[in-house]
């Protein structure tokens, strides 16, 4: 008996000492927004306070898990794809209850699907799910199973209902987004104070239950605070206020990473990489000269050889960036394509490429085969002192194989108006954040007929061949059912990218965030929601805060 | 003038003559940078430590104030030059042509500022210098800054046209041009003196933030606001607190200018 008493005392003794502890239930959970959202309506939400409102409310059918990259059931039990990708259908989740108690149903989705895809409706996500002319039609299959056909194949579809919130059809569609509407998500918005905060309270009948069966989530409530500035956020995270920050600063991040009342967490190169393009519009307000420049792959390439993008890493963001070959950054596993290299910084190699289109180094000047210095503006956006200081850089950087840049610091709309209409600049900086996994959700991207198309917009046939053959690549993995096949075909589209550099990417900033040490169950993820994508898992690590918070 | 004063003058000439030959003074060139010495502290290489790009900070407070001393000055003399001759002209003869003077001048205090600067930088080439971006930006500050001042002087002007000193004048025969130019404009001299060093940080601040429009001073080339600006990273300030160095040479100047310019006595 002796022996088996020592291993009930060790199993007794390991319960009370290295289990994990029950979780606490109650508190709110404060963060910050950058903005007031535009809508609470869950279709229209297309900036990112309303996407965050939507993700925190909103039921979907299928759930990106943000930590393994995988497409999860959510409201629906089970899909499959059907009649070679042209097909989708949901088997939907029985004893699901709106927020009101009412009854979640296949007619529900039926309904809200059917308002996405309505041709007269304008909801930004049903973009993604228009493959080309002809109607998406759905329909309902038996009591629980609603099937959707699209006009063609459709590959990667199903990942976009991770973005689409269903609304109950008892609700009327012109009150979409006002309080009391009911949802299917772990929150429900209770107030809004416009320029002030939003607070959102538990759903009391949200699916989900913990391990013993009481419903989700643990926290009661949430506060987003509005709130623009970012270094007032970090203020406000320090003396706790709010208890994360999703997007740190690498000076932020520095500074918190030196310790306190909360873990920063340094996840590694995000999905957004910074990127440098040159207007290659024939419709641009530039002189001809500079068209030809810009249109050279080896002016282009040159270009590339010439900027230091270690230094940009190293000098801009403290290291807390990674030299970007290419726009998919290797935080997306599985669309990443190790194959294309990294570009080195090499200004001797950038004058022998430029050398070969014409262009020859006299009086430490660059200038082209009739003459014109090559001397070009780089336009971005006013307040972000990481971007203007990457220009300050590739202004430097150019200087030293003798090309004059100018930056241009504008505010974000006007530079939109030049980028996108006026086509009045030279060359452009910004960042590129990709918030979708799939190479689909690149389509707007790459196409050279899509408008954003940065170097050459809405072109009404493919200006080059290689543009063609990207749009043939595009295409023809956005038809493609079998992922292996498709992976195969948007790897081709990166190396063409990085052969003719139509956009030179620069580094892929890291996700750098911070949360409060009291939070638990925190699993930091580079897929945005960075911090909350588990919300109605996380919770106070003591009561006496969580009472504070209520 | 008392020691307070010669000393004052002794300072502000020393900064003009920096500002003047800036190559001479300055250790570095203001765009050189020291990659591995990015943010570093004070030292004898660096008196003033770097910038984030590892910029030389004491060369870069150097050219900025070639830049800021000289033309933010001359921004605010033009501004308050208008102001002088609309304020004194209105308040000096009333009437008609008080009120539509007053009337323009309140058409550009009323202006949209934000989208008026838009509409520059819009017609604006993207591919100016700095310098004439620069030059562009305070000649727009000199030209529509004036209205504030105006209104003062005008006020000013209007209590002095029937006093006795101008009425004696009148009466003497004096005509109306030398009225305004030898007796109005030199009685109005204290108000002109406060408007003009009123309007010179103003301006410098203003530029600083005319950045965010893609005016103002361009990189890398350096400017009081642009330098300022930094300033409103509080942690970083906090940390690196001689990042400070721009705004005392900024307050010095400021108090150098007041102690030279003000009616009061200094020992």
């Amino acid at each position: 008996m002796k022996p088996f008493g020592c291993l009930l005392y060790f199993v007794a003794f390991w319960n009370l000492a290295g289990a994990p502890p029950a979780p606490v239930w109650g508190g709110e959970l404060r963060f910050c927004v950058r903005a007031d959202p535009k809508t609470l309506d869950p279709l229209q939400s297309a900036d990112q306070p309303g996407e965050t409102v939507r993700y925190l409310t909103g039921g979907v059918l299928l759930r990106l898990n943000r930590a393994t990259q995988t497409l999860e059931p959510e409201l629906a039990e089970s899909w499959r794809t059907e009649a070679g990708g042209r097909a989708l259908e949901f088997r939907i989740r029985k004893d699901v209850k709106f927020s009101d108690g009412s009854a979640f149903t296949a007619a529900d989705v039926v309904y809200t699907l059917k308002a996405l895809f309505d041709p007269a409706s304008t909801f930004p996500a049903a973009d993604g799910f228009r493959r080309g002319p002809g109607a998406i039609v759905v329909e309902q299959r038996g009591p629980d199973v609603v099937r959707i056909a699209f006009p063609n194949a459709a590959a990667g579809a199903e990942r976009l209902f991770d973005e689409v919130a269903m609304v109950s059809k008892r609700w009327p569609a012109d009150r979409r987004g006002a309080i009391g509407m009911p949802v299917l998500g772990p929150y429900r918005v209770v107030e809004y104070r416009p320029g002030d905060y939003i607070r959102l309270a538990r759903n009391p009948n949200f699916w989900r239950t913990d391990a013993t069966g009481r419903r989700l989530p643990y926290i009661d409530s949430l506060r987003l605070i509005v709130q623009q500035n970012r270094s007032l956020e970090v203020r406000r995270f320090t003396k706790g206020e709010i208890d994360l920050v999703d997007t740190l600063d690498p000076e932020d991040y520095a500074r918190l990473a030196r310790g306190g009342a909360w873990r920063a967490h340094n996840l590694g190169p995000g999905l957004g990489a910074e990127q440098l393009w040159f207007n290659q519009t024939p419709a641009g307000r530039i002189p001809d000269y500079k068209k030809a420049w810009f249109s050279s792959r080896e002016f282009r390439n040159g270009m590339s050889a010439a900027l230091n993008r270690a230094d940009i890493a190293r000098v801009v963001y403290g290291g807390w960036a990674a030299p970007a070959p290419g726009a998919v950054s290797p935080a997306n596993s599985f669309w990443f394509n190790s194959r294309v290299p990294a570009p080195a910084y090499a200004p001797q190699q950038a004058l022998a490429d430029l050398a070969r289109a014409g262009f020859r180094s006299t009086g430490g000047a660059l200038r082209d085969s009739g003459g014109h210095a090559v001397e070009f503006s780089i336009i971005t956006n006013s307040g972000n002192q990481m971007r203007e200081r990457t220009a300050a850089l590739i202004q430097d950087d150019l200087a030293k194989i003798g090309v004059r840049v100018t930056i241009v610091a504008l505010d974000f709309p006007s530079l939109l108006e030049r980028v996108t209409h006026t086509f009045d600049y030279d060359a452009c900086l910004l960042g590129f954040s990709s918030v979708d996994l799939d190479p689909s959700g690149q389509m707007n991207l790459w196409l050279s007929s899509a408008n954003a198309h940065a170097w050459n917009p809405e072109q009404k046939a493919p200006a080059t061949e290689w543009e063609a053959e990207i749009d043939r690549l595009m295409e023809r993995q956005a038809a493609e059912p079998v992922p292996a096949k498709r992976k195969a075909a948007f790897d081709r589209v990166q190396e063409i990218a990085a052969r003719e550099s139509p956009m030179l990417f620069l580094v892929y900033r890291n996700t750098l965030c911070a949360v409060s040490s009291e939070l638990r169950n925190v699993s930091p993820a580079v897929v945005g929601p960075s911090l909350i994508w588990n919300v109605e898992r996380l919770y106070f690590e003591s009561a006496r805060r969580a009472e504070a918070r209520r | 003038m008392t020691s307070v004063r010669r000393a004052a003058a002794i300072l502000l000439a020393s900064i003009y003559v920096v500002c003047l030959f800036p190559g001479w003074v300055a250790p570095f060139d203001y765009a050189h940078q020291f990659r591995d010495l990015v943010a570093a502290p004070p030292s004898a290489r660096h008196p003033l430590g770097t910038d984030a790009l590892g910029r030389d900070s004491l060369s870069r407070l150097i050219y900025a104030s070639r830049v800021s001393l000289l033309l933010a000055p001359a921004a605010a003399l033009l501004a308050t030059a208008i102001a002088a001759l609309l304020g004194g002209v209105a308040g000096y003869c009333g009437g008609g042509v008080e009120t539509v003077a007053m009337k323009a001048t309140d058409l550009v205090l009323s202006l949209p500022w934000l989208f008026v600067l838009l509409i520059a930088r819009a017609w604006m080439p993207l591919s100016m210098l700095p310098w004439q971006t620069i030059g562009i930006t305070f000649i727009l500050l000199g030209s529509f800054g004036w209205a504030g001042a105006a209104r003062v002087i005008c006020a000013a002007a209007a209590s002095l046209r029937s006093s006795d000193m101008l009425l004696h004048a009148k009466a003497c025969g004096c005509p109306r041009w030398r009225l305004f130019a030898m007796h109005v404009l030199p009685n109005l001299r204290s108000i002109l003196l406060a408007q003009f060093l009123i309007l010179i940080p103003v301006f410098i601040l203003t530029e600083g933030n005319l950045g965010v429009l893609g005016l103002g001073v361009g990189e890398p080339l350096p400017s009081w606001g642009n330098l300022l600006r930094e300033l409103m990273n509080l942690p970083a300030v906090a940390e690196r607190p001689w990042m400070l160095a721009p705004l005392a040479v900024f307050a010095m100047v400021t108090g150098c200018f007041y102690l030279l310019t003000s009616p009061g006595d200094y020992a």
